[in-house]
């Protein structure tokens, strides 16, 4: 049985900087199950960061409802919108990611510490998840002696610790040279396999989107195509 | 990890930033609490070698007796309000005095002077006379003799033991005059003293200008460190209506007018030294959020709330602040009580100036406790204002446009 994770009927957001107005997105509809590990495709400035932002509840849309585990997000306030990301939303962006004084294993656990969850719980999942993509010898380093790519990993790791209804990737290979925006795919996919992570990422990467099972293609704003790899 | 444990690691992100930070901080607090220091210790030995030289802080007239000082205005001071005021906390000693013109003459010379008998108890701890004579003796109490400044037994060639006769109005009209010999020579400070006060007995006085049992004054000396128009408010309960309570500044308004104008020049350099400070911290301040933008857009993007962001910046700058006002205060410390018991000496017209009116030509440092409490929270709630532009910043911020950037 399939479950949902998002419903977004009908979202649009127009922006209108200099009088021209932008229909960044322009009326779509989305439906994302669990488990899903989709691809978000186009030229640059179809609107995949935007579409992004919006069912990740970091902006908001100017039409249209959006619905993430039986909850509307267009209707919460500013606070209940923080507190809601918070506790079923992951993120990872493109680049930056980490807290600078921050170790590889305390940026990890971020999230868990903001969610209050208990300190050896979250040492033991942040242990589990470093041994399972082979960073266990970065636990303690900082984000400088980190490489771009297994600065993405930490990132990931953060993202999902603590079970999100979703994570939310935007162009999360872009800053990697191809070896690590493969091993990044890799490890997105096995904890998408074994932990029942659902993904959605956008790239422009070829590469990346052969390893998607679900590519929705975004042009002007608008859904132009939605098929399932493979 | 909470928003201390994270601001602690912010803190020391930029090491060097963060140590020029705090040692501006340090500095300053380090040079208020001297300046403070010095402030306090130069005006507050000043007021205290004005007013123990004749005044006292406190003084009880019979109500009018500022206005018209006559010996008409005098009052009998009861035991009982004498030893009530004595009890009062602060209050070192309360002498009654009974002032009066004169004119003195010796052979020829005739000069027309003030005539101030005194209690025996403040011959010693309060205007030192003891210290203050330069020849001859003291009087004893109820003696005929009297005490002739430097000044005035020079314009009349007065000898020791030479006669000087003394007559004045008394009392209610009667006429005072009397023969006194001179057992001993002053020096005072002030010129005008010196050429002009002649000292006795109380008892003596009071003969010579037929007012038995009262006096003009009550002159009370206070602790330095206690405030004179509050004990002067506890001594008006005392003594009612029928009698005025003075400060010393209200007894001699124009020198506590020079010693405001002086005080208050000092404290424009603090605010100076404040606003520099104040500078200082806020372009770290700026800095600091400027540099976190992104940053603290991607913290928001996350789920922390603006408030704990807050938090994080809020005790980052207070930490800064507080560790600097703290190594201020712990400099300070050694250097302020060196300068307490070495002062810093006085030279060229200021000090002729000073030992022109009998005072040691020096500096002194006051290291009351209240000059550190004050200058440390000073600094700490400038800190705690200036801390105000990164919360605004944080309250004002737009997360996804300022990770844009
Ligand atoms: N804050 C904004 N203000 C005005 N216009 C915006 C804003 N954000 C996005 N746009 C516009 O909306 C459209 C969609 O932008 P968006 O960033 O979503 O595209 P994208 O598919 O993510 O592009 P890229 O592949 O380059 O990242 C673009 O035309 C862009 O210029
Ligand atoms: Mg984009």
């Amino acid at each position: 049985m399939e479950t949902t994770v998002i419903d977004a009927h009908n979202i649009s957001k127009t922006y209108d900087p200099s009088g021209i107005p932008v229909h960044a997105v322009n009326n779509v509809h989305l439906h994302l199950t669990k488990g899903e590990f989709t691809a978000l495709v186009g030229p640059s400035g179809s609107g995949k960061t935007t579409l992004l932002n919006l069912i990740g509840g970091l902006d908001r849309p100017d039409t249209g409802n959006i619905i993430i585990n039986q909850t509307d997000i267009t209707k919460l306030t500013n606070r209940e919108l923080v507190r809601f990301r918070l506790q079923n939303i992951g993120f990872v962006f493109q680049s930056f990611n980490l807290i600078p004084v921050l170790t590889a294993k305390e940026n990890a656990a971020f999230i868990m510490m903001l969610q209050k969850i208990p300190k050896t719980k979250r040492e033991e999942r942040i242990q589990a998840l470093f041994d399972e993509v082979g960073l266990s010898d970065k636990l303690n380093a900082r984000p400088a002696k980190l490489s771009g790519g297994q600065q993405q990993r930490v990132a990931i790791i953060r993202a999902l610790a603590s079970h999100p209804q979703f994570v939310l990737a935007d162009e999360p290979t872009a800053n990697l040279d191809s070896a690590a925006a493969s091993n990044l795919m890799d490890m997105m996919e096995k904890l998408n396999r074994e932990e029942q992570i659902t993904f959605v990422f956008s790239t422009h990467d070829q590469r990346v989107i052969d390893r998607a099972r679900r590519v929705i293609r975004l042009v002007d704003g608008k859904i132009e195509a939605d098929i399932e790899n493979k | 990890m909470w928003p201390i444990q994270l601001s602690w690691k912010n803190i020391w992100r930029n090491k060097n930033r963060t140590l020029v930070t705090v040692s501006a901080v340090a500095f300053a607090t380090f040079i208020s609490v001297l300046a403070s220091g010095l402030k306090e210790g130069i005006f507050g030995n000043l007021i205290h070698d004005v007013v123990s030289s004749y005044s006292g802080h406190v003084q009880v007239h019979l109500k009018g007796y500022q206005d018209e000082q006559v010996i008409e205005n005098s009052f009998a001071v009861s035991p009982s309000m004498k030893q009530e005021i004595q009890a009062i906390p602060g209050v070192i000693l309360a002498t009654e005095r009974l002032e009066s013109f004169a004119l003195a003459s010796s052979g020829e010379n005739t000069k027309g002077c003030l005539v101030i008998g005194i209690e025996k108890a403040e011959e010693s701890s309060f205007m030192n006379i003891g210290g203050k004579i330069i020849a001859g003796r003291t009087v004893a109490e109820n003696e005929k003799s009297i005490l002739v400044p430097e000044g005035l037994a020079k314009r009349m060639k007065l000898q020791l033991q030479d006669t000087l006769i003394l007559i004045g109005q008394g009392y209610h009209g009667a006429s005072a005059a009397g023969k006194y010999v001179i057992s001993g020579m002053l020096r005072f400070g002030s010129p005008k003293m010196n050429e002009r006060l002649i000292i006795m007995p109380i008892g003596s006085a009071r003969e010579l200008f037929g007012a038995e049992g009262i006096s003009t004054s009550l002159a009370i000396l206070l602790d330095p460190r206690s405030r004179p128009e509050s004990v002067a408010e506890k001594i008006k309960t005392i003594t009612g209506e029928n009698h005025e309570v003075l400060t010393w500044g209200e007894i001699m308004p124009d020198i506590k007018q020079h010693i405001d104008a002086d005080s208050g020049n000092m404290q424009y350099v603090q605010y100076i030294l404040y606003a520099l400070v104040g500078l200082g911290i806020f372009s770290t301040l700026l800095i600091m959020v400027a540099e976190r933008s992104r940053e603290n857009g991607m913290l928001l993007c996350l789920g922390m709330s603006k408030r704990m962001l807050q938090q994080v910046f809020l005790l980052e700058s207070l930490i800064t602040v507080l560790l600097g006002a703290l190594m201020g205060l712990l400099i300070s410390l050694p250097v302020m009580f060196y300068l307490k018991w070495h002062p810093l000496r006085i030279s060229g017209t200021t000090a002729e100036a000073y030992k022109k009116f009998g005072f040691e030509p020096i500096f002194p440092t006051s290291t009351d406790p209240s000059i550190f409490l004050k200058q440390g929270v000073t600094v700490l709630v400038m800190g705690l204002i200036l801390s105000l532009y990164p919360i605004w910043r944080i309250a004002t911020l737009h997360p996804l446009s300022s990770m844009k950037k």
